[in-house]
């Protein structure tokens, strides 16, 4: 088991630099997600701490040991593929066994090592089998079995369930989760899901653009985000964005309505607000931050979601299961200032 | 991954689709003609080789198919003539390690070209690709003067050399490797394998039809060539099948009763390699399209 250190880590194909400079520090046995939009770089940086891509500049630690110059191999870590990577023309029994073939030790320790990995992941049953004889999710805990086997100090995941079905992920990613607690070594995980990196995570760390944006806890990337982008990212609807200036102790939106701040901000600095759809309830005090007709109702079963036309603007919010507003009747939405984000328009940086 | 499964199911779809029984309309009827016509065509050639392996040297020139006094004598002939095994056993040799040869560096190579990024990559796939316009006839000039300076004329080595690796067994062997998913290297790669254990190990196994496909090419290749082994074998010991039956006979007249006869029997291990292959054939018949 080792923490990983990445070290001002530049990667660049030919001349395009697709990472700038990653720094980022990840506890021994700590599951840390990367997420991020496609082409973020999150691949990029997996690949590079598993040695399949070589450093542009920069440093790799695992373990405390500079790995940059090592052979995957060398660099005690395991990686699990999108797409498997499971041998079809081998046995269960050998694909898992397959990550053993050059360790050294007796045949019959081996075959104990891989009837050990099956038993954890439910395979025993199904060592004998060819992986064309396997369901999607039997697939890739095979790919899993491969990993695990040699008690790598590091698994590396990259996107290991945007093959399977909705319900079979859900199913994998808390398999997954349980996985780590049983084992507890660092895993490192990429996707582009942010409820897998919600879910999942001890720390997450967002990408964009081949820069990292925050790193923090569940919590902390969906009660204080760094930005708008990280505050956009996490949560699904998306935080409502509306803009607007400061004025004294509070803030003017475009739309007219005026939003007491938390903190003194100079006069007439362009912000953003940033207020999530579940934070939005009904005004009952006569404060509206937006005001607007329900263009569009998304029944979910436990609650609806309702698209407010405020100006431009389309503000979604979430509204009651049972008794949401009518289509076309206006609403009028407030939310508690402890739970209004202030961000810089310039910059997307947020103010606290 | 599924390109085994995925050959097999359709060679057997070409191999035994059983055809559901309607009633014939015309343009069946002209279709079917069509095909027995071809059909006839097909045959009319190995139909006249064993008749003609079947008759006395008199009665060659007639076109009749069934021979008036059928003999085997011809056969007895042949293989009683020591030359035939030595040929048959040339060409054996020859033909086998060529195959080998080609199994082994073609695919060696296009695996290099397609899964390795390295400079001048393209040129080299290029330049291999360029020599496929080139026809052997062309070819056959430098071979021959290499062969001489080098003292490879009649001699096994310098029968072989000009086919122990091809453009076109490259070419489609870095085709067929574009198949196999970069996440199947990269996972072995991860697991400590070499690069020359992964390709034999992993990426191997997954293009073991292409392979087969090639092997069937090459064999049959080397086992029916003629220019070439004529060219460069002068001593009766270092000739080919092909070039030792054409030597039957002498210069006044051709014994073809016993070039039919020994062509009869050469063509048993073609006959056995295709009983094996079979079921890869037809994608080999397929890929031939390939080279136009
Ligand atoms: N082999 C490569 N050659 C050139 N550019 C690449 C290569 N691999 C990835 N890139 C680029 O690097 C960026 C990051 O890619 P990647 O790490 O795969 O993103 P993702 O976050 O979706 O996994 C993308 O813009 C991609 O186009
Ligand atoms: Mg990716």
């Amino acid at each position: 088991m080792a923490d990983v250190s990445l070290m001002k880590l530049v990667k660049a194909y030919d001349r395009t630099e697709v990472l700038h400079g990653i720094d980022l520090n990840i506890e021994d046995g700590e599951f840390v997600v990367f997420v991020g939009p496609s082409g973020c770089g999150k691949s990029t940086t997996l690949r590079l701490i598993a040695g399949l891509e070589e450093v542009t500049s920069g440093e790799i630690r695992i373990g405390g040991r500079v790995v940059n110059n090592l052979e995957p191999k060398e660099r005690d870590i395991a990686m699990v593929f999108q797409n498997y990577a499971i041998y079809p023309h081998m046995s269960v029994r050998k694909n898992i066994g397959f990550g053993l073939r050059t360790a050294k030790m007796p045949k019959s320790d081996k075959d104990k090592r891989i009837e050990e990995v099956a038993e954890i992941l439910d395979m025993s049953a199904l060592l004998d089998r060819k992986p064309s004889q396997l369901s999607g999710g039997q697939r890739q805990r095979v790919a899993i079995g491969r990993a695990m086997v040699r008690d790598p100090a590091v698994f590396l995941f990259d996107e290991p369930l945007s093959n399977l079905d909705a319900q079979l992920r859900t199913q994998m990613r808390l398999e997954i989760k349980k996985l780590h607690q049983r084992v507890g070594n660092t895993i490192i995980f990429v996707t582009h899901d942010q409820v897998e990196a919600m879910t999942m995570a001890d720390r997450i760390v967002i990408m964009k653009d081949g820069y990292i944006q925050q790193v923090g806890t569940p919590a902390e990337v969906y009660h204080k985000p760094a930005n708008t982008f990280v505050a956009q990212f996490i949560g699904a609807p998306s935080m409502n964005m509306l803009p607007g200036a400061v004025n004294g102790g509070s803030v003017r939106l475009d739309t007219g309505a005026e939003v007491a701040l938390g903190h003194r901000l100079e006069s007439g600095r362009r912000v953003v607000l940033g207020v999530r759809p579940e934070d939005l309830a009904p005004d009952i005090d006569g404060a509206a931050l937006v005001e607007g007709q329900v263009m569009v109702r998304e029944p979910l079963g436990h609650e609806t979601l309702i698209y407010v036309g405020a100006g431009d603007a389309e503000i979604i919010a979430k509204a009651d299961g049972r008794l949401p507003p009518e289509l076309g009747e206006t609403v009028s939405l407030t939310a508690d200032p402890a739970n209004i984000h202030v961000f810089d328009a310039a910059s997307g940086e947020a103010l606290t | 991954m599924a390109v085994a499964e995925e050959i097999r199911a359709s060679s057997e779809t070409l191999l035994d689709r059983k055809a559901t029984r309607r009633p014939a309309n015309l343009g069946q009827i002209i279709r079917w003609t069509i095909l027995f016509l071809g059909g006839i065509l097909m045959v009319m050639p190995i139909a006249f080789m064993i008749s003609t392996s079947l008759k006395w040297p008199h009665e060659v020139y007639n076109l009749n198919l069934i021979p008036e006094e059928p003999t085997l004598d011809n056969y007895r002939y042949v293989l009683e003539d020591g030359r035939f095994y030595w040929w048959f056993l040339n060409s054996l040799i020859i033909a086998t390690i060529t195959t080998l040869s080609n199994v082994f560096f073609d695919s060696l190579i296009g695996y290099t070209l397609c899964k390795f990024r390295f400079p001048g990559r393209y040129i080299v796939f290029i330049a291999i690709l360029s020599t496929l316009m080139i026809p052997t006839e062309m070819l056959v000039i430098p071979w021959y003067l290499m062969s001489q300076q080098f003292g490879w004329l009649d001699t096994y080595w310098g029968i072989m050399f000009p086919g122990l690796m091809t453009a076109f067994g490259t070419f489609l062997m870095k085709q067929f490797f574009e198949t196999v998913p970069d996440d199947f290297i990269e996972a072995a790669r991860i697991d400590g394998l070499n690069e020359f254990q992964i390709w034999w190990t992993v990426a191997m196994p997954l293009v073991r039809p292409a392979l087969a496909a090639l092997a069937i090419f090459v064999f049959l290749g080397n086992w029916t060539a003629f220019i070439w082994p004529l060219i460069v074998t002068n001593s009766t010991e270092h000739y080919t099948l092909p070039v030792g039956l054409s030597s039957f006979g002498d210069e006044a007249d051709v014994a073809w009763e016993l070039i039919m006869t020994g062509a009869a029997i050469s063509t048993l291990p073609t006959l056995i390699v295709f009983l094996i292959f079979q079921r890869f054939i037809i994608r080999g018949v397929v890929m031939a399209g390939l080279k136009g």
